[in-house]
């Protein structure tokens, strides 16, 4: 057996801002963990798709439009609607700290401020993977 | 240039003093570090004198403000006569929230108006698009329609406050939305002033508000250009920019030249089509990033003047002000941290102060609160403040280009401009400025560096004040800007209104007026202003432009 | 039959998507509904795309894809890219310019990792053109790594192999390694939008004629992925060379070698796992390499010990 944690970093909505997303991906790929990037502009569908045939482990959603309540948030309905509940998903943009518990409730494990450390998503992903 | 005696005489003393001064004092106490690198990477010596300059000829390299190579500034007198613009972007919500803020700022001063659009603005989406899910509102204003565009100039003199917009991909659109709005108004076009951004190109290599494909957005830029030039002289018909590219991670020297480079290519594209150089190259304007380095900062805008008249005139530019770059700058909202806000203070008052004695046109200073959300009413103000204590408190303005002449941040102008060059022989290598992004070679360098600076920082090498060093374990309260919950309805009311009450068959024939001309060679500016006029959607507009040009999709690199 | 297996033959997309990471991972869960659904392939019909980096092989699969799909068959595309021997992660970045396909029920994408495999394939490739075939899928494109040129692999289990080329290489054809002008099965000149096309056809062309031993005359298309050019004579041309090889009893030659290859490919990887896996044998391994390094022992007669265990 030779598992590797694979993760789909992803860019819901319009947002065009892609420098966090790049360097994350960079990060994780470094750390040993395959990543698939979707590239920009995609739906919440898209996401969820291509998280089933990639077979990921993680799903970081990177936004920095502040459309995250609504774009996060339809992402984690939509997998919990195909009955997908082993997939990890954290966020990372500019979050509002009063915006951090809706979205938690909603099924986001973790959000990543600016600021935050590559290695603290690194550990955080091998600590919380759910399989 | 020194004379040769002088100059031996004091490499000899200079010699003498790195043996036994420096030596000795460095032996006793060790410096800080063992490599002292700018944020570009270059490596900062111990000391600069006269030596480091010695290749430079005065009259020639540095020369005086308002002369050529302009290195000291586009004007005899800078802010000795007129203090730059104090201009802060600014944008959300619905136009009716947007036109509250505008007029809330001038009251407190500022002196030119800057829009920020949002998401689906940007992409040439109406509000009631699929694709605008989540996003009115956020990252800017909804302008879906000239209705909007009355609404958020309401009250605010056109022929008196110039305004910046910043748009891209449907640039041309929004802009005869202006323009319409003003004519209605019975302000003639050539009475009105300000910029659209319209640069393309750094869409596609950093921002990623991009729609068509390069080819046919030239097209549009050169029309803009073209329609400018003749009916709208006072306006900037394009902004080209650094800034973005900047904060997508790329280091000072990567922005010089990408921008440059950008701004040859546009230049190079409306010559092509046929444009007299100096009937346009006058209203070109630039946008450049205020990051941390300090004299790196100034530097890159001094560098940045001398090569573009170097450039121009090798284009064959006669006219003086076409050898102007004229700049706003914006202070880097990549490098404000989330961790104790109110810091940020500190460092665009820094950022502010480079881009100042950069000697540039216009400034907008960030808010304390950007890397949290938006900006507050009382953030935004402080941020104006900031740029009001360096007018008029700081003494900074009283002479112009205070630091030409001094060694240090003059090697590191000539520097900076030896290493754009290397960048521009680089892209001719890959077949130009569009090649050279098809094959993904600006994000590639730009991802390189993002990554470098933020390893370096995650390994503390770089320190960042609160970050990674300094930290304080805090809550972070910041008032946080409300937006009025039911604008996003209103404005889409006010869409379905408009396409029930509007004249359709008139829309419908702008339309297909401007398709038919889409796929020829005209000019398109008179058609796209006939269409905005008849309160065609910015959407609508564009699908028409979209199914003609086709859509442009990224290479993928990271 | 599992209930895996099931749901593969049924074209279940968590089922497939499973399942490969499951070879990937080499696990052994996968073995039973591997044995299950092999009964159920060979239907589809493999294309192997090669060619250097940024020949634009991604944007050519995806408009490849949208021709299929219009005739209403379903595709399985596979996109390999290189795994780092350092880290041992990897950046599988070739799906954003597919990313529209994402919400095609009749298609599958998986990107996978090249994990330590040279050639420009993966080693669990075999396993996964066998899962997306028992699945349903009539067509399957596979991407090659395409960061060297010799990635010649792609023949042993591709059915058509296109080897991709762009104008404006320096001198192009010449400067392509033999091994990969040898596997084309149809050469497709990308991004035909761009000067020098001409030039790179003729090439080609010249290339061909000295190469004599011919069977058949091997064709070029060129194509422009960015302007939908040429895709649809390109389809033809995969379709006539499908034909070809039944024709001419090359499918079946080539569907053995594949075969072949494959068993290969898993007895190896057993052969070895059981030699530095298990315990017992693994002491004696340890001792061997010892001994080497002493130059107490040579590693031919080491192999020649430890291969007379195990075919004791």
């Amino acid at each position: 057996m030779v598992k590797k944690i694979r993760v789909l970093v992803a860019k819901p909505g319009l947002d065009g801002h892609d420098r966090g997303a790049k360097i994350v991906a960079r990060a994780l790929r470094d750390a040993g963990m395959e990543v698939v990037y979707t590239g920009l502009h995609q739906t919440a569908e898209q996401i969820v798709n291509t998280a089933i045939q990639e077979d990921v482990d993680v799903v970081g959603l990177s936004l920095l439009s502040g459309a995250h309540l609504t774009l996060f948030v339809d992402v984690a309905r939509l997998l919990k609607e195909k009955d997908i509940h082993d997939v990890l998903i954290v966020g990372g943009g500019i979050i509002p700290q009063d915006d951090v518990p809706t979205l938690k409730k909603a099924g986001i494990a973790e959000v990543f401020g600016p600021g935050t450390p590559v290695d603290e998503i690194v550990s955080f992903i091998k600590k919380n993977v759910k399989r | 240039m020194m004379e040769k005696e002088k100059l031996r005489q004091m490499q000899e003393k200079r010699q003498n003093w790195e043996s036994s001064v420096y030596k000795k004092a460095v032996q006793e106490n060790q410096e800080r570090k063992q490599k002292f690198k700018n944020l570009s990477g270059i490596e900062i010596q111990h000391l600069f004198t006269p030596e480091d300059t010695a290749h430079l000829n005065y009259l020639e390299d540095i020369g005086f403000p308002g002369q050529f190579p302009y290195l000291r500034g586009i004007h005899p007198t800078l802010y000795r006569t007129r203090l730059w613009t104090m201009r802060q972007f600014a944008g959300f919500g619905s136009a009716e929230e947007t036109n509250q803020r505008y007029h809330y700022l001038l009251e407190h001063g500022e002196t030119g108006l800057s829009v920020a659009f949002d998401y689906p603005t940007l992409y040439g989406y109406d509000t009631d698009h699929p694709l605008a899910r989540g996003e009115f509102g956020k990252c800017g204003v909804a302008v879906s329609s000239l209705k909007d565009m009355e609404i958020l100039f309401k009250g605010i003199p056109l022929d008196k406050i110039t305004t910046s917009m910043t748009i891209n991909g449907p640039a041309a659109v929004i802009w005869a939305m202006y323009i319409a709005n003003a004519e209605n108004q019975g302000i003639r076009k050539d009475m009105i002033g300000g910029t659209i951004q319209n640069d393309i190109l750094k869409e596609y290599i950093a921002q990623k508000s991009y729609i068509f494909p390069p080819e046919p957005s030239m097209r549009l830029i050169v029309d803009t250009f073209e329609y400018g030039s003749t009916h709208v002289p006072k306006w900037n018909t394009i902004s080209i920019s650094g800034y973005h590219i900047r904060e997508a991670g790329s280091t000072a020297i990567q922005e010089l030249a990408f921008t440059l480079g950008d701004g040859i290519e546009y230049v190079k594209a409306a010559v092509k089509r046929g444009l007299v150089l100096d009937d346009f190259a006058p209203r070109l304007s630039f946008f450049f990033n205020a990051h941390n380095d300090f004299f790196e900062e100034i530097a890159k805008y001094r560098a940045a003047r001398r090569i573009w008249a170097r450039e121009m005139k090798k284009l064959g530019a006669k006219k003086q002000r076409s050898l102007w770059m004229r700049f706003h700058t914006q202070t880097a909202g990549c490098s404000l941290t989330a961790q104790q806000p109110e810091i940020n203070i500190v460092r665009v008052t820094m950022q502010a102060l480079a881009a100042v004695l950069g000697g540039t046109q216009s400034l907008h200073t960030n808010s304390m609160d950007e890397a949290l959300a938006l900006p507050s009413e009382k953030a935004v103000r402080i941020a104006l403040r900031t740029q009001q204590i360096l007018a008029e408190e700081s003494g900074v303005t009283d002479t112009v280009d205070p630091l030409g002449g001094s060694y240090y941040v003059e090697w590191l102008t000539d520097t900076m401009e030896q290493e754009t060059y290397k960048y521009f022989d680089k892209v001719e290598r890959l077949g130009g400025v569009i090649p050279a992004i098809e094959k993904g070679f600006f994000q590639k360098e730009i991802a390189e560096s993002a990554y470098r600076y933020q390893k370096e920082v995650d390994a503390n090498q770089r320190i960042l004040v609160g970050v990674n060093r300094y930290q304080l374990d805090e809550e972070i309260s910041i008032p946080i800007l409300k937006m009025d919950e039911k604008g996003e309805e209103r404005q889409i009311n006010r869409l379905k209104t408009l396409r029930h009450e509007r004249d359709n068959s008139k829309v419908d024939a702008h339309l297909k007026r401007l398709q038919k001309a889409a796929a020829g060679e005209e000019n398109l500016m008179p058609f796209i202003l006939d269409c905005v006029h008849s309160y065609a959607t910015l959407g609508e507009v564009c699908d028409v432009l979209r199914e003609v040009f086709g859509e442009y999709r990224e290479p993928a690199i990271y | 039959m599992t209930d895996l297996s099931a749901r593969i033959l049924s074209g279940d997309p968590r089922a497939i998507a499973r399942l490969i990471t499951l070879v990937e991972n080499e696990s052994a869960d996968a073995i039973p509904t591997m044995k299950h659904i092999y009964a159920h392939t060979g239907r589809a019909h493999v294309i192997g795309v090669t060619g250097v980096m940024g020949s634009g092989k991604s944007s050519l699969i995806y408009e490849l894809a949208v021709v299929y799909r219009a005739e209403g068959k379903k595709v399985g595309i596979i996109a390999i890219d290189p795994t780092s021997p350092f880290s041992g992660g990897a950046l599988l970045g070739d799906r954003i310019r597919m990313m529209e396909l994402s919400t095609d029920s009749g298609v599958f994408i998986r990107s996978m990792g090249t994990r330590g495999m040279m050639g420009g394939l993966t080693g669990a490739l075999y396993d996964a053109v066998d899962i997306l075939d028992a699945a349903g899928m009539d067509i399957i494109l596979i991407e090659t790594v395409g960061v060297g040129q010799d990635e010649v692999d792609i023949v042993k289990i591709a059915d058509t192999t296109l080897v991709v080329l762009v104008p404006g290489l320096g001198d192009s054809v010449q400067t392509i390694k033999a091994g990969l002008m040898e596997i084309a099965d149809i050469f497709v000149v990308n991004k035909a939008d761009t000067p020098g096309v001409e030039q790179t056809v003729a090439e080609l062309e010249a290339m061909l004629d000295l190469a004599t031993a011919q069977t058949r005359a091997i064709p070029i298309v060129a194509t422009s992925a960015k302007q939908r050019q040429g895709i649809s004579l390109l389809k033809q041309r995969i379709t006539e060379h499908s034909e070809f090889l039944k024709q001419s009893k090359q499918f079946e030659t080539r569907r053995r070698q594949r075969y072949e290859a494959e068993l290969v490919e898993i007895i190896k990887k057993r052969l070895l796992a059981f030699i530095f896996d298990e315990a017992t044998l693994r002491d004696t391994v340890d001792r061997c390499i010892t001994q080497i390094s002493n130059k107490q022992l040579d590693p031919y007669s080491a192999a020649d010990e430890i291969l007379g265990r195990i075919l004791k």
